[in-house]
């Protein structure tokens, strides 16, 4: 049963098509990776299911409903959460605070109800400290839960904006680079860690990714992109051998040297 | 100096000892030395040194509420210059709750407001408009001036009306961003201005620049409240009130929803934010405690007119939050205590010190230098030092610090998130 449905989704900016026709079938409980050259609108792509940018045209079905029109913040409450390949954290305040904002949603105290610490906001607020505590130890990053956002290393700050993506309860979660900027030891953390999630927490998960050892490691399907155009889609096996595909990240005269 | 300090930090005997000898000593000269403005000063910067000792929350609270309540009107209660001290601590608390305000939006939400002196205005004219025979002119029904026990009733009145105008601006202003919002705000600020310095006509609702003459004295079991010695009393009380909510605004779902808003609007809106009525929310609070402060100071003044709002106003209320520490609740204070004592007490003492001297003819200082003319001057100068050495102000924002103990904790509820448990995600089978 597929989660999320892409029909013929084009953006335009000005001249410039970013994505262009794009159809896509997200399965239920997969692991789905976009892949493409930069500039092949794979970011493009994550703003528009999230709401950040408005398509030109084409329809994004959620569970069979339409989410197009939509904003960010809607968009988050309908289960759809994501972190970003430039990193947006709230970079003053703590790493813990960072997933309780993430909860946002889920917590209920108004502006009063705030103001005379009422009994269920002060419960409320007791159990989504832990809460954060918990998806912190989830992404390994427990021991820094008093840091602020900004003083963390390249590495744990992504693995931050995971746990805060967690912390909205998605059910499809979107990946933008998770691995970006990570080396080698915490990428194969960063690869059992997204393994976990699936797993463990019923995700839906579509990545972003350069690292074609992660990306074919764990993804079940692989959609590419190139000039916002998707050129290839199918099992890891099937993309590695695709023509168009090597030809899109090589070059045509490579391509044809190679074969 | 360090190991000093540290010395006198883990010593709270030693601390008790020296601020108890620091108020019981400022306190005395206070009530000795009636005409020592610096005694008075002295006495309340007691509250600053209070900040700094390492009693917990609850004892600096009673010590400070022993000091602000009983010793500090009861010190400066001896002489002549009785009126004007209590003047100035109760000008200290209006603006520091303005301040307060203001810090909301600019240094929790970010959001850039120069035009923030209008809800102090919206609080003022909402008082002085029904307290005195104006409302005569143009409402239908009733007898005006209201009764000064109506008073008590007008500080909500003016806190939802100029938190009703934060939303009513917001809407429109709240569509740009950055350094547009700022300059948008300062029109706004203006317009409010010039509006009630001209709704005269056709109808007569403000009086315009003729002002509000005669405001109510506001009434309690038959006492009117004439002196700054009584309105230090209604200022101290809704001050606590002011600082009691934000302290509770800063660290809650709303707190988080401001500062997430000014670190990263998309990321914010990502995590399920509602921007707009995040933004509105921050607005409306704002200004409500500058519009409770707005109708203390029509009754104060007994007097209301379009020259108390100017721009100069918002400005200085915004030099006291970046002087103090944006988005620091301590901070704000001290800075919004510093920048008034500074504009009443400083400088116009130094004028007449310098005048004195021109008097006597020791120096001559040309009028157009005196010290009291150079408000606009000092606050650029602050703006600019801060702005390029010590961006985060006096006291910056702290964090809160969570205890581990706490985080831990499994007793009570089940977990919200039920899917994520710890256990199980060691055993991971990758297929390759
Ligand atoms: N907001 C925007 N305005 C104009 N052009 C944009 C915008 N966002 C992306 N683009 C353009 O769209 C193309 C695809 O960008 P992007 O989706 O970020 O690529 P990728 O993530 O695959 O590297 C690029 O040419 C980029 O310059
Ligand atoms: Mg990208």
């Amino acid at each position: 049963m597929s989660i999320l449905t892409v029909k013929n989704l084009t953006k335009q900016f000005g001249g410039l098509v970013a994505n262009s026709n794009i159809d896509m079938d997200v399965e239920k409980g997969s692991i789905t990776a976009v892949i493409g050259p930069n500039g092949a609108g794979k970011t493009t792509f994550f703003n528009m299911v999230t709401g950040v940018y408005q398509p030109t045209s084409g329809d994004i079905l959620l569970n069979g409903e339409s989410i197009v029109g939509l904003k960010p913040h809607q968009v988050t409450r309908k289960g759809i959460a994501r972190t970003f390949q430039n990193i947006r954290l709230f970079g003053a305040i703590t790493v813990l605070e960072n997933v309780m904002v993430g909860m946002h949603t889920h917590l209920h105290g108004g502006l009063f109800s705030t103001i005379f610490n009422l009994p269920h906001v002060r419960k409320e607020e007791k159990e989504a400290r832990k809460e954060a505590y918990r998806l912190l130890e989830y992404v390994g990053l427990e021991s820094l839960f008093n840091e602020e956002a900004q003083n963390l290393p390249y590495g744990a700050q992504r693995k931050l904006e995971i746990a805060r993506a967690l912390a909205t309860q998605p059910k499809v979660l979107l990946l933008d680079e998770p691995a970006a900027g990570m080396n080698p030891k915490e990428t194969s953390e960063l690869t059992k860690l997204i393994y976990n999630m699936r797993e463990e927490l019923d995700l839906t998960i579509i990545l972003i990714e350069h690292d074609m050892k992660l990306v074919m490691e764990i993804s079940e399907h692989i959609v590419v992109l190139d000039h916002g155009e998707k050129i290839a889609e199918g099992t890891p096996d099937e993309i590695r051998n695709n023509q168009k595909v090597i030809e899109a990240y090589l070059g045509k005269g490579a391509a044809a040297t190679a074969s | 100096m360090k190991n000093w300090l540290s010395t006198i930090q883990a010593n709270k005997r030693l601390q008790a000892i020296m601020i108890g000898l620091y108020i019981v000593v400022t306190f005395l000269s206070l009530y000795l030395a009636q005409k020592s403005v610096i005694a008075f000063l002295l006495l309340l910067a007691s509250l600053l040194l209070l900040y700094f000792t390492t009693f917990s929350n609850r004892i600096k609270w009673l010590v400070a509420g022993l000091v602000m309540v009983v010793l500090l009107p009861f010190a400066a209660s001896q002489g002549e210059a009785y009126q004007s001290y209590m003047e100035v601590a109760t000008l200290v608390g209006i603006y520091i709750a303005m301040a307060l305000g203001l810090n909301i939006v600019v240094g929790m939400a970010g959001l850039l407001d120069l035009g923030f002196v209008a809800f102090f205005a919206i609080g003022a004219y909402t008082y002085g408009i029904f307290a005195t025979s104006q409302a005569n002119n143009f409402m239908p029904f009733g007898h005006y001036p209201l009764s000064g026990g109506s008073f008590w009733v007008f500080i909500f009145i003016g806190c939802l009306a100029a938190a009703l105008f934060g939303i009513l601006l917001g809407i429109p202003v709240l569509r740009v961003k950055g350094d547009y919002l700022a300059i948008v705000t300062l029109g706004f600020g203006e317009i409010i201005r010039i509006i009630f310095n001209n709704l005269d006509k056709p109808v007569n609702i403000t009086n315009g620049a003729m002002g509000l003459a005669s405001v109510q004295p506001p009434k309690l079991f038959g006492l009117d409240f004439m002196y700054p010695s009584q309105f230090y009393y209604i200022v101290l009380v809704i001050l606590l009130v002011v600082i009691f909510a934000v302290r509770r605004l800063e660290y809650s779902k709303i707190g988080r929803a401001w500062k997430a808003v000014r670190e990263n609007e998309i990321a914010a809106q990502s995590m399920g934010i509602h921007l707009v009525r995040t933004k509105l929310m921050a607005f409306a609070v704002g200004a409500s405690f500058s519009g409770m402060m707005g109708v203390v100071f029509a009754a104060k003044q007994t007097f209301v007119d379009p020259t108390s709002f100017t721009l100069l106003e918002s400005i200085t209320i915004l030099v006291m939050v970046i002087l103090g520490g944006m988005g620091s609740v301590p901070g704000v204070i001290l800075g919004a205590a510093l920048v008034t004592i500074l504009n009443l007490q400083v400088l116009t003492e130094l004028t007449n010190w310098l005048n004195q001297l021109s008097l006597n003819g020791v120096i001559s200082i040309p009028d157009a230098l005196s010290p009291a003319k150079m408000q606009r001057f000092i606050f650029g100068a602050i703006l600019i030092l801060f702005a390029l050495y010590r961006p985060q102000g006096l006291l910056p924002a702290k964090n809160p610090v969570f205890k581990k103990e706490d985080l831990t904790d499994t007793s009570g509820h089940p977990p919200m998130n039920a899917g994520v448990q710890k256990e199980g995600a060691q055993h991971v089978h990758l297929d390759s």
